[in-house]
């Protein structure tokens, strides 16, 4: 568990990050969303102090993270930023195994782990491992980045904007990996966006920062069914709301009993994808599949309701 | 690239005969050499002046870098920021200060031989090094430094880790650059008594032969291209590792 406990940084008086206070529970992701120079960063890197707090602290299982020299609280937990910041003199494997190296851990342990890890991120470790940063594309730049991040098990992850630079689709695909990563490995990752979407797709919770300050500190549900402030309204995008709902929800929940024509869906499938799949296909219903069998129906009606029944 | 190398091993094999086998070039040196003299200087071995030679420059350079790098090391760190104009100042002066003059100087405190060239030597070669050195150091890519410390290095793990091997290349081509200079500079050390290649060409100049002067100028002027290309090489090896 993070207590994160008023901590506030202020650069020549002005304050960065003002006074904020918030819990994030252990095995969880936590998105930091809000406009630019909001303190998103900011306050990121007073976690693991490569900003000193003017004032407050973070207590990491109980224990304030003064206690500890930066250097050492640093090597226990993950940290990838945007552009990577891959070493570019280093193979892949150096590169992911610097801490396990600082850490003392053996040879063989390191490249075992290095090996693991590339095969984690869909990089055959005969092919990758020996290349240098510059021999690779930015996508695989990026997963290198978050799997040098994750190779001594940190139990907590720090990520500002990693998938930044990413076009759409790898983006998409580097998300998923994360989530999948994360619930295999069970860590706690905090990570800044600028992208509500992005924070909403991967946050178990998201926090919304304007002006240094925390907003807003709840599940992707509560942001965009009671969202605080107009400024919360207008990050989620007033026009998209009830979509973005559908999108947090699954067609199980509204599984009824009888047919519908067409290709069925998972039943792990968003009621987003099933409204899309009514209005692209002219029907009232989308049948619902779990584990290749249909199990019944979402209809069109059903939906609405949800969408219009929120909070 | 094959030409190149072809081209390289000419070299090497001429400036190898001009050292080991000097008697083998009496015939191409003959008509410069006044009538009746030596053509082929013979008061000392050549092997053994070209050792000295280039232990002298790599005595002097080796020492530079070592100054000059942790000179620009030090003025890099957030502390020593304030002491970077006054460092620059004082390399600075050691590059304007003509050779000639840092040895009449140093005859006097250091007695003749290889001591006032080392010093003229050291002092001409900071400025490359130390210019280079600072620059790389100060212009490395932010968020790999930045990455560095997140991740948990200490300051002396990032110098030493990455810093340092980024800027490599281009301390590197100071230091080529420094080399240079000072192999053909240590020339003029046999003014006072060094044991020097500029011993071959001095006494051409004192005798009139120009034979010795040609013989003397052109091992020198071999030595520095085939350092020059090989410290190149070196350079432009490391860089493309870096993907520059
Ligand atoms: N080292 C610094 N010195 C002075 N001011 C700073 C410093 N770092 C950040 N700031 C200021 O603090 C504020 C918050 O910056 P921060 O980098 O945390 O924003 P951000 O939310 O991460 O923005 P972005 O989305 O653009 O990355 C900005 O106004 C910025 O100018
Ligand atoms: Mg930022």
């Amino acid at each position: 568990m993070i207590e994160i406990d008023a901590i506030t940084k202020c650069y020549d008086g002005q304050p960065a990050v003002d006074a904020v206070s918030m819990t994030v529970e252990s095995g969880t992701i936590t998105a930091i969303v809000g406009t630019s120079g909001s303190g998103k960063t900011t306050l990121l890197r007073m976690i693991n102090r490569l900003v000193e707090p003017s004032s407050g602290e973070v207590r990491i299982n109980g224990q304030s993270t003064r206690e500890e020299k930066p250097h050492l609280l640093r090597r226990r937990i993950g940290y990838a930023i945007q552009g990577h910041g891959l070493f570019p003199h280093q193979t892949v494997a150096r590169n992911i195994g610097t801490v396990p190296r600082l850490l003392g851990w053996s040879k063989d342990k390191v490249r075992e782990r290095v090996d693991e890890l590339l095969r984690l991120f869909s990089m055959e470790p005969e092919e990758f491992r020996d290349r240098y940063p510059a021999e690779l594309s930015g996508g695989q730049q990026q997963r290198v980045g978050v799997a040098r991040a994750l190779a001594s098990r940190p139990d907590l992850l720090l990520m500002d904007e990693p998938f930044g630079a990413l076009d759409p689709i790898i983006r998409t695909r580097a998300q998923e990996d994360l989530r999948q990563i994360q619930q295999k490995l069970g860590s706690t990752i905090m990570l800044v966006t600028h992208d509500m979407e992005e924070a909403i797709r991967l946050g178990d919770r998201v926090a919304v920062m304007d002006g240094g300050k925390l907003v807003q500190y709840g599940t992707p549900a509560e942001i965009i069914a009671e969202p605080a402030s107009d400024f919360v309204a207008h990050m989620v995008g007033d026009v998209e709301r009830p979509l973005r709902l559908l999108s947090l929800l699954p067609l199980g929940d509204l599984v009824e009993e009888g047919e519908a024509e067409g290709e069925p869906l998972p039943a792990e499938a968003s009621l987003r994808e099933a409204l899309s799949a009514c209005l692209w296909n002219g029907k009232q219903a989308v049948p619902v599949e779990r584990d290749g069998k249909v199990v019944g129906r979402v209809t069109l009606d059903a939906i609405r309701a949800r969408a219009g029944h929120h909070g | 690239m094959k030409w190149g190398a072809i081209l390289r091993l000419v070299l090497v094999l001429l400036l190898l005969a001009l050292v080991l086998r000097p008697g083998w070039f009496t015939p191409v040196f003959a008509p410069l050499a006044p009538a009746g003299g030596p053509v082929i200087y013979q008061r000392s071995s050549l092997l053994s002046l070209s050792l000295s030679h280039l232990g002298l420059v790599a005595a002097a350079s080796g020492a530079a870098t070592l100054i000059a790098v942790t000179l620009a090391v030090l003025v890099t760190r957030p502390a020593g920021t304030a002491f970077r104009p006054l460092s620059r100042t004082i390399t600075n002066m050691g590059q304007t200060f003509p050779p000639v003059a840092v040895l009449a100087l140093a005859v006097p405190a250091l007695g003749f031989g290889a001591g006032p060239t080392l010093v003229a030597l050291f002092l001409y070669g900071l400025l490359p090094i130390f210019e280079n050195a600072m620059t790389a150091l100060s212009t490395l890519p932010p968020a790999t430094i930045e990455a560095a410390r997140g991740i948990g290095l200490n300051r002396w793990q990032r110098l030493t880790r990455v810093e340092l091997p980024l800027a490599f290349p281009v301390i590197l081509a100071g230091i080529r650059l420094s080399v240079v200079i000072a192999l053909g500079t240590a020339t003029i050390g046999s003014t006072v008594a060094a044991r020097t290649l500029g011993e071959v060409i001095i006494a051409g100049l004192l005798t009139n032969n120009t034979a010795f002067v040609l013989q003397g100028g052109l091992i020198v002027g071999l030595f520095a291209v085939l350092i020059y290309d090989a410290l190149s090489q070196l350079e432009s090896r490391v860089s493309r590792r870096l993907g520059r």
